[in-house]
């Protein structure tokens, strides 16, 4: 009975005239963020936020823009998956393996409708598991004291660089940096500075907005130079677009496994959407009696990719509400919104600010069929797109990112401070060492720490408190095998290359 | 080779950030564990890590060319130059050089380049000026007085 007030609540505020169109414009700027190669999620809604702030929403709508642009570049991903044979975002690599094959042989229109409708059905679904997981969640999220909290975080530290990562050392060391660079400023228990060097800029610290677009979209001008920005094509011709409706009917199971993989994939604190479509493509692939067919463009191989990132999508909201914990890459960039909006997720959130939970959950029911839409029959529209060269878009993508940044603190040196990380994230990308640990320490490192402290307070510096209730227990233990087993299952998990030309 | 230089990198920053942290001065009334124990925490794994990185690196990656390396530097100093410059010199010119810039790098044909510039800087400032209502100067102070 509470869920269908707390939906009321929510559709109350998901129907008026401005949450709906702030969904529908985030929607359509999703989309064509995910379609643009080079431009994903998380970056896209990193450049966005500053710009998000100019434009004087509250919470709820600022949080609904955002959470609708993600939603939209998880669906408009695939695109230029498809046509191009180049993954619009990360979590859309393993479209590729299926989705290219499928549309060299001259099926790209059934590829697109079919890859639209299963986004669909993992989104939504995602969403009503959403609806129901994270108020469970949030309950049992009340029992969290400060030990709990900080064993929460090194699970989600570990995870991170368990499954994420090809070399356990990096992600950790990624993980070091952002916990490092947190540290720098004000040190919240005493008033005392760290790190700072005597540099006067330094003593707020390093905004972590900052540091996201500086290593996500700067980063991306560097990489593109290098790349010398092979202009984006058309690589397969797009003929007319019709529904498949054997091919959806055919895939209906693979699209339900696939949502139920990736979405617990996504609940996973720091796991995330490329875990979610690469595990849902791995068990859809194992399940198979013709295991051949997989990456020649096997319907089945578009689907569960797909249905797996986006159910992912909508699952890694669920550790981002209700601990303050995100489950990958751009719920780190969303936590970053709210915690400028000075919204601090959690359990508390859920009761004392239940219009901004709700708002969003209901938005995003209906951000869907929107999504649909634009993702289905406008598709067409959407793949013109890729046909912007990135010798315009990059020089864009850069003067808005500045413009961004400036806008929030009208400092040079914030600007600066930006430049580094790109050239710091260009390093990480070369080295193969993880960008989104640094993120995420750089976002949780003062919480985990303040978590620690107020732990050795309570017990009076007692170490055994951190091990003292059977969740904390239960999270080190996770972490543990979280960081080591990956490092068993190393060949199980070796990721399928996409074929060439 | 590259994992052992940033590797070694790392080694010198993790040991870095355990010197200052003893420098830090505790509060007379500071909890138990102080603004000392966290940073020793972390630097510590971040030694481990950065030793395991030196011990066993992994192959090297590919490295741009000479030429590339000299293209990427240009790069940051036309982003730096322009981080300098939007105060003093206003919105219009700075973004339409530093775009025009980045667009040659990325494909060297003039005339393209020159009209993205053009047009984004436009594009942009009506935008951000108007759409979005951010307090952006057109044109230098000292031209405009």
């Amino acid at each position: 009975m509470e869920l269908f007030q707390n939906l009321a609540l929510g559709f109350g505020i998901a129907l008026t005239i401005t949450t709906l169109s702030l969904a529908i414009v985030g929607c359509i700027l999703g989309t064509i963020i995910g379609a643009l190669p080079g431009l994903g999620p998380s970056n896209g809604v990193a450049i966005l936020i500053p710009l998000a702030f100019t434009l004087e929403l509250d919470a709820t709508q600022a949080l609904v823009l955002m959470t609708s642009v993600y939603y939209g570049a998880m669906y408009g991903g695939r695109i230029s998956s498809i046509l191009l044979n180049i993954p619009g975002d990360e979590p859309a690599m393993m479209t590729t393996l299926d989705g290219y094959p499928m549309a060299k042989k001259g099926r790209a229109g059934d590829a697109l409708v079919l890859s639209g409708v299963s986004s669909f059905v993992g989104a939504f679904l995602a969403t009503i598991g959403l609806m129901l997981l994270a108020p469970i969640l949030a309950r049992v999220a009340f029992y969290f004291g400060p030990a709990e909290y900080f064993a929460l975080y090194l699970l989600a530290f570990c995870t991170l660089g368990g499954i994420g990562a090809d070399n356990q050392a990096k992600s950790a060391i990624a993980v070091c940096l952002g916990l490092g660079i947190s540290m720098i400023g004000v040190d919240n228990s005493t008033g005392m500075t760290r790190f700072t060097g005597g540099n006067l800029h330094l003593y707020d610290g390093v905004d972590f907005l900052v540091a996201i677009v500086g290593l996500f979209a700067v980063t991306e001008i560097f990489v593109f130079i290098e790349s010398r920005g092979k202009d984006s094509a058309i690589g397969v011709k797009l003929g007319k677009i019709s529904i498949p409706f054997k091919d959806i009917y055919l895939t209906k199971w693979t699209m339900l496994r696939a949502t139920i993989v990736g979405f617990i994939a996504g609940v996973l604190p720091g796991a995330g959407a490329s875990l979610g479509s690469f595990l849902a493509y791995m068990s859809e692939k194992s399940l198979s009696k013709e295991k051949g067919s997989f990456g020649t463009g096997d319907i089945r191989g578009v689907a569960a990719p797909e249905a797996g990132n986006n159910a992912a999508a909508g699952g890694a909201l669920v550790p981002m509400l209700t601990l303050g914990v995100p489950g990958s890459g751009t719920t780190a960039v969303l936590l970053a919104l709210l915690m400028t909006l000075n919204i601090t997720p959690g359990p508390l959130l859920f009761n004392e600010r239940p219009e901004v939970v709700w708002g969003l959950i209901a938005t995003l029911l209906i951000a869907n069929f929107v999504l649909l839409i634009l993702n289905v029959p406008l598709v067409k529209i959407f793949t013109k797109i890729l046909q912007v060269p990135a010798s315009f878009l990059l020089p864009g993508v850069a003067m808005i990112s500045f413009v961004g940044i400036y806008s929030l603190s009208g400092s040079y040196f914030d600007l600066l401070l930006m430049i580094g990380f790109g050239v710091l994230g260009f390093t990480l990308r070369k080295l193969k060492i993880p960008a989104v640990p640094v993120i995420l320490g750089i976002l949780l490192g003062s919480h985990m720490e303040v978590s620690l402290r107020r732990a050795m307070v309570l017990s009076n510096g007692d170490w055994t408190y951190l091990f003292d209730s059977y969740i904390s227990v239960g999270l080190w233990i996770a972490a543990i095998v979280g960081f080591v087993a990956p490092i068993f299952l190393r060949s199980y998990l070796k990721k399928p290359t996409p074929i060439g030309d | 080779m590259s994992d052992r230089i940033f590797g070694s990198i790392l080694t010198a920053l993790a040991l870095a950030l355990f010197v200052s942290a003893t420098q830090l001065e505790s509060p007379f009334f500071a909890d138990p564990l102080g603004p000392k124990s966290f940073p020793f925490i972390v630097s510590g794994a971040a030694l481990i890590c950065a030793l395991s990185m030196i011990i066993k690196p992994d192959k090297d990656p590919l490295w741009p060319s000479i030429k590339t390396f000299i293209k990427l530097f240009t790069a940051i100093i036309i982003l730096v130059l322009y981080a300098l410059s939007l105060k003093k010199f206003g919105f219009l010119f700075p973004t339409a050089l530093a775009s025009a810039s980045l667009s040659y790098l990325i494909k060297p044909n003039f005339f393209k380049s020159s009209s993205t510039g053009i047009v984004l800087s436009l594009s942009l400032f009506i935008i951000f000026k108007f759409g979005l209502g951010l307090s952006l100067f057109p044109f230098p102070k000292f031209l405009t007085g």
